[in-house]
């Protein structure tokens, strides 16, 4: 016990919680934004990886951190406008046409990395994004953890509210809702449930890409082969539990992060008896577990997964 | 632009769904300041000229202009901003959003940074002190009654600047002095400059409020008349036609001598509830072998929680439904065994397996018994297929092969297919929930004569129906469903076409003591 | 644009689909290896000899197509009931764990049984480990809602972590100097070589016997026609007295089942033992296999069969010509949304306006 309270005492935790939350933030926001306007979108995996991958090989051809990040939006949302089509212009399964394309941009990830490194023993690396610094470390208490934090990680945190603000203080955002709840009610009052759709997909996707962006361009400074991981499918899980807001969607991802980073301190130190696997384990536990007790309590968007056919009798 | 140019002027407006004409060379108009009554039965055309109007539905033929200017066709937006908006029978709300939410839906422009939502409630609320329509613009849509999600509705429409005010069947889910207080608000819309169409079935209203009737009868415009010169039995002709042919019924079977009458369906006292809604209240009746009893009404009071009772996809909250004497409940198969005959109203969605064959969908109900299936298990292909041979030939299903997928036939000959399915099982008791919804004339009086000769060979047909002359065709006793309650089932003779309407439209006030006529 | 629906499926239609699918993806993706700076005409020729060109490419083909089968079943007959198992992968890998627990540890000697009865033994555990894995996600499904793909996708990585436990402790085998792989099967307990120096083993005749035996299931009994219903018309199905629940429950069991049958291929057949990077994403590919046989089993194995000569064909390919071997994964994944499209446009013309 006394392990658990000193990593909370330790600013190197508070670190590495919000290293690792960012990605989940991120990508959970774009589930979000997809979900909320109706689609379920499985390619976050994919479009994670694909994100990963632009992010840092635009950086490699010498975009600059933020030109790598908006390459990875970019990205994402070229995927996102692939599944938007598939899924809402021509109506097919929300859940296979997500997994396609997870593995679509997977693959060409993968085969876009090996086309630029072939033969390569240890991945090229470039320069990441650096903490706040100064003069953020001279704030008292949690200057140190607020000097660490990174350019993304702070649009990840600023994003919260924006997306909050989107959604429920903007017409975009009232019409996004609208569309996810009840698509007859939103075409009836002259919004076009398609576009609607499609562009919260785009949206949504991008966040996604920005999302795998952060794994390459500030948490690692390289791209590896699985680097993402199963954090794809945790944000569907935490989107679940934040029951589509994006306050709790934070909430979520901040408490899975510190899950995580306590059983990888935990781990290091008493945890030697016990199997590093089963701490490994504890995520994909608790986002099943979150996704369990949600179930009976959740208020889906009324329209989720239901395609949506104009004048159809 | 001129001061005599009608609100609404349509020409010629024209829509088919397949097989089924639903408008019919319409021409109408809607003068300035007037209350519109579009009348006529379910299925008569109401719905689809006004979703035409409202832009839901492209016209096949036909224009419709909007105080003088040309309505492009199948664009609400468009509709919207000449000044149309509807009132749907079936509100365009959703639930999880506030009604201040439902109410701004499309009316800012998506770029806007941010929605301007104190200005908005001002001006709804001052809306709905000006027109006596009392909302809470934070409430959750979802937890409102039934008459304040309609304020809603009618409220999006004022909001919009609506000038011209469509209202689809509005009275049909509220209680009687609730339609009283909205009758108030149309004046006093029509005071304000608005011109309104009101789509009922209920002749008492419609001869309160409106200042000219519009009849619609299977797809045509029948009549307009001014209000002043119409009266209830001069308009139930025009809603039902003149000549109702009630082809001559074989006597019902007598039960064999000394055979105590045991009725094949018995419906007692049974509740139906779903949250807080009581779907059905307290309802009983009885159907005998070799009758016909019909239940009358206008969709959406309690029809479908009956029909849920007796298919066996529901069981009561109180009460008990019997076949033959013995109870049963919410299992298929116990129905199925029980020898009932059941025909869904949904025939696409209940009725058939759309991806299955159409010699499957012949024998679905008992697929698990022989000779359909041999041991238990194992499918026997020529058994169905000579079963479905028979019934496609002998109900007259119009196909390809029976192999082909059942979603690939009409409507019409998915419901011969049901009916084949259901009457070569020679079934002691049948339901026949809206079996020729949707079908053409031709079809309709083909399946009629199968239930007549079904019940004359001693079947016991329950027939819900909201079609008056398909009850006055097949109909031994009739009863009325109205806001869940049953009234008794009175042999056809007691009751006439106006009074039949009237029952059902809620304009005759004495409840029937409920006493089922052996 | 707007989307109608046919009245009627042209014969031509079903053969069509899925050769214009191919069409395309060989189309796309001759761009991407125009892209890598390759000949195209050369790469596919390759990609196609490497798959199917020789003894050698056929047995290995047909060796790797044989756990594609097992798992592209699996997702069938899963989604046959909208039963979406995504968790193929962690039911190999938990099938395989059993196979080498009831077959391998002890030197299998815990369990003095008859090699026969063994054999059974070991298959049965596989199975029933599959399928005990995938029973949570259903049961979740069926009372509470629960969607079962983050469920069943979540438990992947849960088992893999398992595995990695075990083969760290319980199941290492000592004499491996340290690598994590488990203690080898008995060797009697392997499924034997069905051609001389090749790795073909009897699990393929395995997997083409299920295949045989779900499609005739499939067609000829009544339960084959339970499954469809509830699957394309659940309100039809319960209608004529359909226990829905029960099917669906039923079809996760024998997915998950199916799924944990591929682990005990690849550990009896192919490897005898087993290791953490045994499966190349076999599970997650089950699915391509699965859409692109449009759920059919006998098309699963003939779309088994084409994955995985891209994949054998892709490594031998990448050798010659500078084109990563992924390109495999790339025609997988565009053939899966070129045939999705493709079947839709069998079934709904496009009209403008």
């Amino acid at each position: 016990m006394t392990d658990i309270a000193d990593n909370l005492m330790a600013a190197s935790f508070w670190i590495a919680v919000l290293r690792i939350a960012t990605p989940l933030i991120l990508g959970t926001l774009g589930v979000l934004l997809c979900e909320r306007a109706g689609v379920l979108n499985l390619g976050i995996e994919g479009i994670m990886s694909a994100g990963a991958f632009v992010g840092w090989f635009a950086v490699w051809q010498g975009a600059g951190l933020w030109g790598g990040v908006l390459a990875a939006a970019l990205a994402g949302a070229v995927f996102g406008l692939l599944h938007g089509w598939l899924t809402v212009s021509l109506g097919l399964s929300q859940h296979v046409c997500g997994l396609g394309i997870t593995l679509l941009a997977t693959s060409l990830s993968y085969y876009a990395y090996r086309v630029y490194f072939t033969k390569v023993s240890s991945p090229p690396t470039i320069e990441p994004f650096s903490g706040l610094g100064a003069p953020f470390d001279a704030v008292p208490i949690v200057g140190e953890w607020l000097a660490s934090l990174t350019p993304l990680t702070v649009l990840a945190l600023a994003l919260v509210p924006a997306i909050g603000w989107l959604l429920y203080r903007t017409p975009a955002g009232l019409a996004l809702r609208m569309v996810g709840e009840n698509p007859a009610a939103a075409q009836s009052a002259g919004v076009s449930v398609v576009a609607t759709r499609i562009g919260a997909i785009v949206a949504g996707s991008a966040l996604m890409g920005i999302a795998g962006a952060f794994l390459t361009l500030a948490a690692f400074n390289a791209f590896f082969f699985n680097m993402v991981n199963g954090r794809g499918w945790i944000c569907v899980a935490l989107v679940v539990f934040a029951s589509w807001r994006p306050g709790k969607a934070l909430l979520g991802a901040l408490l899975f992060a510190g899950f995580d980073a306590m059983q990888l301190r935990l781990q290091q130190g008493a945890g030697s008896e016990i199997p590093y696997q089963l701490w490994l384990m504890l995520p994909y536990a608790l986002s099943i577990l979150a996704l369990v007790l949600m179930a009976r309590r959740v208020a889906y968007p009324q329209a989720l997964m239901k395609p949506y056919r104009k004048g159809e009798r | 632009m001129t001061m005599g140019e009608p609100a609404l002027r349509l020409t010629g407006i024209s829509k088919r769904f397949g097989a089924l004409l639903a408008n019919d060379d319409i021409s109408l108009e809607l003068g300035r300041g007037e209350v519109l009554a579009l009348l006529g039965e379910n299925g008569a055309g109401k719905s689809t000229l006004v979703s035409i109007l409202f832009g839901d539905y492209r016209p096949d033929a036909g224009s419709v202009e909007a105080f003088g200017r040309r309505l492009e066709p199948g664009d609400p937006a468009a509709a919207l901003a000449a000044g149309i908006g509807m009132v749907h029978q079936h509100f365009t709300l959703a639930d999880n959003l506030d009604v201040l939410d439902n109410v701004l839906i499309g009316t800012e422009p998506w770029w806007r940074p941010m929605s301007r939502r104190t200005a908005a409630r001002s001006r709804l609320l001052e809306l709905a002190a000006r027109f006596g329509l009392q909302v809470d613009p934070s409430a959750r849509v979802g937890d409102l009654s039934i008459g304040e999600k309609q304020r809603v509705e009618i409220l999006k429409a004022l909001y919009r600047e609506a000038r011209i005010l469509i209202l689809d069947e509005p009275t049909a889910v509220l209680a009687p002095q609730e339609s009283i207080q909205l009758f108030a608000t149309l004046r006093s819309f029509v005071e304000a400059g608005l011109s309104i169409i009101f789509i009922s079935h209920k002749l008492g209203e419609v001869l309160s409020v409106s200042d000219r009737i519009a009849v619609l009868r299977q797809g045509r415009l029948e009549a307009v008349l001014p209000t002043h010169q119409a009266d209830a039995p001069t308009l139930s002709m025009l809603m039902v036609g003149r000549s109702i042919e009630r082809p001559v019924r074989p006597a019902p079977m007598q039960p064999a001598a000394g055979q105590a009458a045991i009725p094949a369906l018995s419906v007692d006292r049974v509740d139906v509830r779903e949250g807080a809604r009581q779907l059905l209240r307290s309802a009983s009746l009885s159907v005998n072998p070799g009758e016909i009893v019909a239940i009358a009404g206008i969709a959406g009071n309690g029809q479908q929680a009956l029909a849920d009772l007796v298919c066996g996809l529901r069981s009561p909250d109180a009460g008990t439904v019997r076949v033959e004497g013995k109870a049963l409940g919410a299992d298929p198969i116990e129905w199925i065994r029980a020898g009932v005959g059941r025909i869904p109203e949904d025939r696409q969605h209940l009725g058939v397996i759309a991806a299955a064959s159409i010699a499957e969908n012949a024998v679905a109900e008992h697929y698990r018994e022989p000779p359909y299936a041999r041991g238990g298990w194992r499918i026997d292909r020529a058994a169905i297929d000579q079963a479905a041979t028979r019934i496609v030939a002998d109900y007259d299903v119009r196909c390809r092969d029976i192999g082909q997928a059942t979603s690939q036939l009409s409507g019409g000959n998915i419901q011969k297919l049901l009916l084949g399915r259901v009457l070569s099982r020679h079934p002691r008791l049948i339901i026949a929930d809206q079996p020729t919804w949707g079908l053409d004339v031709g079809a309709i009086a083909w399946i009629h004569a199968r239930l007549m000769s079904a019940a004359a060979q001693g079947a016991a047909v329950l027939l819900i129906s909201e079609e008056l002359d398909e009850i006055f065709a097949l109909a031994d006793r009739i009863a009325v469903i109205s806001h869940g309650q049953l009234s008794g089932a009175l042999p056809v003779s007691h009751w006439t076409i106006q009074s039949l309407g009237l029952a059902m439209t809620g304009s005759l006030k004495h409840q029937q003591a409920a006493s089922d006529a052996t | 644009m707007r989307l109608e629906r046919r009245d009627v499926v042209p014969r031509e239609a079903l053969v069509l689909a899925p050769l214009t699918a191919v069409a395309v993806t060989l189309a796309v993706c001759a761009l991407l290896v125009a892209w890598a700076g390759a000949p195209v005409g050369r790469t596919y020729a390759l990609l196609f000899e490497g798959a199917f060109g020789s003894r050698f490419a056929l047995t290995e083909t047909l060796t790797r197509a044989t756990p594609l089968m097992f798992t592209g079943m699996a997702t069938a007959v899963a989604f046959r009931a909208r039963f979406f198992n995504i968790g193929a992968e962690g039911q190999l890998y938990l099938g395989a764990l059993a196979a080498v627990a009831v077959g391998g540890l002890h030197d299998g000697s815990g369990f003095d049984l008859p090699v026969p009865l063994h054999f059974a033994l070991m298959i049965l555990a596989g199975m029933a480990a599959g399928g005990a894995l995938v029973l949570g996600p259903a049961l979740l499904k069926i009372r509470l809602g629960v969607d079962e793909v983050v469920t069943t996708l979540l438990l992947n990585f849960i088992v893999l972590l398992l595995v990695s436990l075990m083969l760290d402790g319980p199941m290492k085998d000592p004499g491996a100097m340290g690598w994590p792989q488990s203690v080898g099967l008995k060797p009697e307990l392997e499924f034997t070589r069905l051609i001389d120096k090749s790795r073909v083993h009897s699990g393929l005749l395995v997997a083409i016997g299920l295949a045989a035996l779900t499609w005739a299931v499939q067609r000829f009994t009544i339960w084959g026609f339970e499954w469809r219903s509830v699957g394309t018309s659940p309100s039809a199905a319960r209608f004529i007295g359909i226990p829905v629940n029960s099917v669906v429950l039923r079809a996760a069991l024998i997915s998950g089942a199916f799924a944990g049958l591929a682990g005990v291929s690849e550990v009896a057949g192919r490897a005898g033992y087993l290791t953490l990077d045994m499966s190349p994403g076999y599970g997650y590919a089950g699915i391509v296999i699965a859409m692109l046989a449009a759920l059919n089993p006998l098309g699963v194995v003939l779309a088994s069969i084409f994955i995985a000569g891209m994949l054998v064909g892709a490594d031998g390919m990448t050798r010659e010509v500078p084109v990563p071997s992924y390109i495999a994964d790339v025609i997988v994944a565009v053939a899966l949304i070129s045939m999705l499209v493709a079947t839709m446009l069998t079934r709904y013309r496009i009209r403008r306006g």
